[in-house]
Formats: structure tokens, sequence, C-alpha cells
């Protein structure tokens, strides 16, 4: 018999562990690397447009005056397609996770997932070239009617091409990454908790309510702030759907931009200052990315004590 | 309140897969009835059959009568989200809703059922099913926080406050004592004294000390081998069962011989 003195160790194992770890740590290094170098160079070339003076500026009025109707336009945008996704995107996971026929939920998960596989100029193809002649009955309608509201103020767009059909193209950019997402939190949810809800004689409905949707809170969250990230830096299809122009408040008349199309549609043709200037309003939108993020994670976190994570 | 369960010639089915079979048993009401028996003899299957809670099992059904004071629990147009506000359960392992409050878990089934409710009756009720529960002492001070803080044995008897809470008419506890310690669950057996005043109690215990202690009648389920049906051996009161049972298998289940 032979003993092991309690200072051996087995060589290969502890290899093992230290090359993992290693990795592991650079892959952390490396993200946070990459994210510095981004807002480095960000920074660095903004700064030309942000320290010149107001004249230099496009529209002449300095840099603020350029960039906020299109921070407004893009928020505008966003906020659209997620007041259409974020319901319709619950509604649906909800029904592949609780109350769709199994074969049904898998075969309608896929078909969701599949919306994500579109390329992003093919939406904007669809919404320029379809949506927007479609609906625009619609937003005449809207004028005619409900025209007292200042964003359904007429005259509405004959064409289409408004900030409106903008955020509905974008919305269904939007659902299958908010989908997806809230069906697999949902599939998480404890069996325990649902067994305790119906027990109580709650129905498929309350039981929800009680235990999947709470469970689910954080989860919801996080998908809607990752929707909400896509539909910020969304591009093409905003680009080729919307004609645009100044901020107006009302959603159906040509008008407003977002910074992403914004920067696509100038940058071909961009040099010295305009460089520096659209390199700016990138900054702005990754700020205001970051800020999204980071009020999320306050949003979660606040309920950490009710998260049944402890 | 508190009403009795007959149950006639009940056959329980996983798909084609016969899981209980031929169980005729009458429960009393406001007494405690325990189920004993080996591991996979089907009697928590059986006992979830009580409150249609088999139907959450995919492809669970049942053929056969649950009579609750003389109402068929299968008859046709009975809503089974009927059927479990009367008869409550408490499961094997403490569930009390993690993004709730303490006061909130208890409240939890009443504001299913009812329409409004004062925060003066809430109170009076949440303090009653506590008391119940024999947890108001521990909690009173801390209703507002969440019931995940508690202990095992704690949240188990949040569990059992929730579930008189909506007043229902039996009780039925899968194994309730099965993940907690000594301590929490002489106190979870205190607690089932009292509830029989008032309600009526089934209870699946793996341990027979605890059926010894807790039961008046007791009922023995057993299983003839792997991938054959549960059976319903025998039930009696349970000193009779105990001490001087009619079936071999029974003696020689409660003596420690076998399982």
């Amino acid at each position: 018999m032979t003993t092991t003195s309690l200072t051996q160790s087995r060589g290969a194992g502890r290899a093992g562990d230290k090359v993992f770890s290693g990795a592991a740590l650079a892959a952390g290094c490396l993200i946070l690397a990459v994210l510095f170098g981004v807002a480095l160079f960000l920074v660095i070339q903004a700064i030309p447009a942000l320290v010149a003076s107001p004249d230099q500026i496009q529209g002449g009025e300095g840099f603020f005056a350029y960039i906020w109707p299109i921070v407004i336009g893009t928020l505008i945008a966003a906020v659209i397609a997620l007041v259409i996704a974020t319901p319709v995107a619950i509604g649906v996971a909800l029904f592949i996770s609780h109350f769709a026929p199994r074969g049904l939920a898998s075969g309608l998960g896929y078909v969701i997932d599949l919306l994500a596989a579109i390329p992003s100029v093919v939406y904007g193809a669809w919404g320029a070239a379809f949506l927007a002649k479609e609906i625009s009955p619609a937003y005449e309608w809207l004028a005619a009617n409900m025209g007292w509201l200042p964003i359904f103020q007429g005259p509405a767009s004959a064409t289409g091409k408004t900030i409106l059909t903008a955020g509905i193209v974008l919305s269904v950019m939007v659902l299958p990454i908010i989908t997806s997402l809230s069906r697999e939190i949902f599939l998480q949810t404890p069996k325990l908790h649902e067994e305790a809800a119906l027990a109580l004689g709650a129905t498929r409905w309350e039981m929800i309510k009680m235990a999947v949707l709470p469970f689910a809170r954080p989860g919801i969250v996080s998908a809607v702030m990752l929707g909400l990230g896509r539909a910020l830096g969304e591009t093409m299809a905003v680009a080729l759907v919307l004609s645009s122009g100044a901020l107006t408040a009302s959603l159906i008349q040509s008008g407003n931009q977002t910074i992403a199309a914004e920067i696509a549609l100038n940058f071909p043709e961009a040099s010295g200052l305009k460089v520096s200037t659209l390199i700016a309003a990138g900054l702005v939108l990754f700020v205001i990315t970051l800020g999204v993020n980071m009020i999320a994670r306050w949003i979660i976190s606040r309920h950490k004590e009710f998260s049944g994570a402890n | 309140m508190s009403k009795r369960i007959d149950v006639k010639d009940l056959n329980v089915y996983y798909g084609k897969f016969l899981a209980v079979e031929d169980v005729n048993i009458n429960i009393e009401a406001k007494s405690v009835t325990a189920f004993i028996g080996p591991s996979g003899c089907g009697k928590s299957t059986f006992l979830r059959t009580l409150n249609r809670m088999h139907e959450v099992i995919p492809g669970a059904r049942v053929e056969g009568e649950v009579l609750l004071d003389g109402d068929n629990l299968y008859g046709p147009g009975v809503d089974p989200v009927t059927v479990r506000s009367q008869i409550g359960m408490v499961f094997q392992r403490p569930n009390p809703f993690p993004t709730m409050s303490i006061r909130d878990n208890v409240l939890a089934g009443v504001k299913l059922n009812n329409q409004k409710m004062s925060k003066g009756e809430a109170d009076a009720l949440v303090e009653r099913s506590l008391q119940g529960a024999n947890l108001w002492n521990e909690v009173k001070d801390r209703l507002a926080k969440p019931g995940s803080g508690l202990s095992g044995g704690q949240q188990q008897r949040l569990c059992i406050a929730r579930a008189i809470a909506v007043e229902p008419q039996v009780i039925l506890m899968d194994e309730p004592c099965s993940a907690l310690d000594p301590i929490s669950t002489l106190a979870i057996e205190d607690l089932i004294n009292d509830l029989k005043d008032q309600y009526t109690v089934v209870i699946v215990t793996h341990n027979m000390q605890q059926a010894a202690r807790v039961s008046d009648r007791t009922a023995f389920f057993n299983i003839a081998g792997t991938g054959k049906p549960g059976k319903l051996i025998e039930v009696g009161e349970t000193h009779t069962i105990f001490s001087n049972p009619t079936q071999k298998a029974t003696e020689d289940y409660v003596s420690g011989r076998f399982g």
C-alpha cells in the first residue's frame, strides 16, 4: 500500500484548471478591451465635431442642434417597435410555452425563429415597396378621424414612408428576439410554483399571472432591452423605409430620421468634419444604448430579494 | 366545513399504462387519513386524483368516481379549478411563491376566488391563517419580506397557511415533511393534529412512525413488481393496521420486513 502525502497533487488536473481559468480570463478581458477600443475610437474621432464652431456643422447651428432631432427620431421609432412587438411577443411566447399542443408549439417556435434569419435589407425592401403602399389608406383615415391628436396630424404621407411604417417594420424585426427569449424563460418556470398556483384553484391564466410572469419578469425585461438594442441600431430597414426629414410630432407624415439611418445614408459621401459629425452621432447612439442597458439592469436588480434566486 | 371523500372503482392511467388499479376507499370528514407504501406504489398518484392535480401531467387520466360528499369530482361539467379551490394541496417540497411577500403568499389563493377585500379583512385573514399554521409568532414582524427567506419548515407551514386561507373542505399533503429536519417535522405533525378539528386531512408519507403518530386511519398501498399497477391492499384504523393487519403484505411492511 502506498500512502499519498497531502502536499502531493495530481499534476495534470491542476494544469487543466489553470489553462481553463486563463482562457476564461482572457476572453473576459478581450470583451472589455474591444468595448473600450470602440468607445475610445468614437470619442477621439468625434472630438473635432464636438469642438467645432456651430456654423461649420451641418445645419449651421452646432452639433447639439444637429443631433437632438435624430435622437428623438431614433427613440420614437424604437418605442413604436417595442410598443407593438412586446405584447405580441409575450403572447406568442406564452401560447407556445403553455397553451399550444406540443406539435404546433415546436412548429410555431421554428417559424418565429425563422423571422430572425431574414436579412434586414429584405425587411427594408418589403416595408418600402409593399407595407408603405398598403398602409397609407390607414394613415389617411387616422389623419381624418384622429387628426386632433398631434401624433396623427395630417396631411398623411401619400407614399406611406413614415416613421410609423418604419416602427412597424422594426417591430417585426425585434419580434423573434423577444419571443424566443421569453419562451425560454417561460419554459423554465419551476413546475413546483405552477402546481402551487393550480392547487389553490387558479385557472391557467391565473396560474400564469401568479407563477409564470413574476418568475419571468427579469427575463422579459432583458428580452425587451435586447429588442430595443436592435431597434435602436437597425439601419438598413429604416434607411429604405423612411422618407426622412425634419423632426415632426406626427407619425403619419414623412419626416423624422434615426441616427443609424442618418449615418448610413451620409457616410459614403462624407469627408472632413462631416465624418466627425457622423461618428459623434454614433457615439451618442452608443451612449443611449449603454444607458438603456444600465436602466434595464437597475430595473431587474430592484426586486432582487423577490427574484427567487435566494 | 369539511367533507368526506368516497372513492369508487378508481383506475389511474398514464397514457396506456395502468398506474393504480381499482381503488375503493372512504375518507372520513374531520379525520387524518395516511397513505403508506413503498416507493412507486402509486400513493402520490392516487392522492393527486383526489383534487384532479394529476391532470397537470400529460397523458394522465382516471376511470371511476371520486365523491366529495356525494358529488362526483369527475362528473360532467365539473371544473377542475372549482375542485381544487375546495380540496387544497401541500407538496413534497415547500413552494411559496418566490416573488411574493409572506403576506401575499397567504392571500394568493383568496385573491383568485374573492372579489375585493378590505385591508382590514385581509390582515385578519392573514393573521388567522398564519395562526392556524403555527407560524404567526415567527413571521408577524416580517410579513412584507419574501417567503423564500424562511427556513424549509417555516416555508412548508407558510404553504399550509396559504392552503387553509381559502378555507377548503379537504387538505391533501404529499409527503409534506420529507424535505424537512426532525424539529420542523414535529411542528408540521402538531399542526396536522390541530387541522383535523376543522378539515379533512389526507397525508402521503414514507415514514411509518409519522403515519402512526398523526393519522386516525391508514391505507396501505403496494405494488406487485415493476410495470405492475399499484393497489390499495387494506385500509383501517391506524392502530389496527400497525398492530393487527389482516393482510400478510401489510404486516410485512409495517414490521419493516420489506420496503
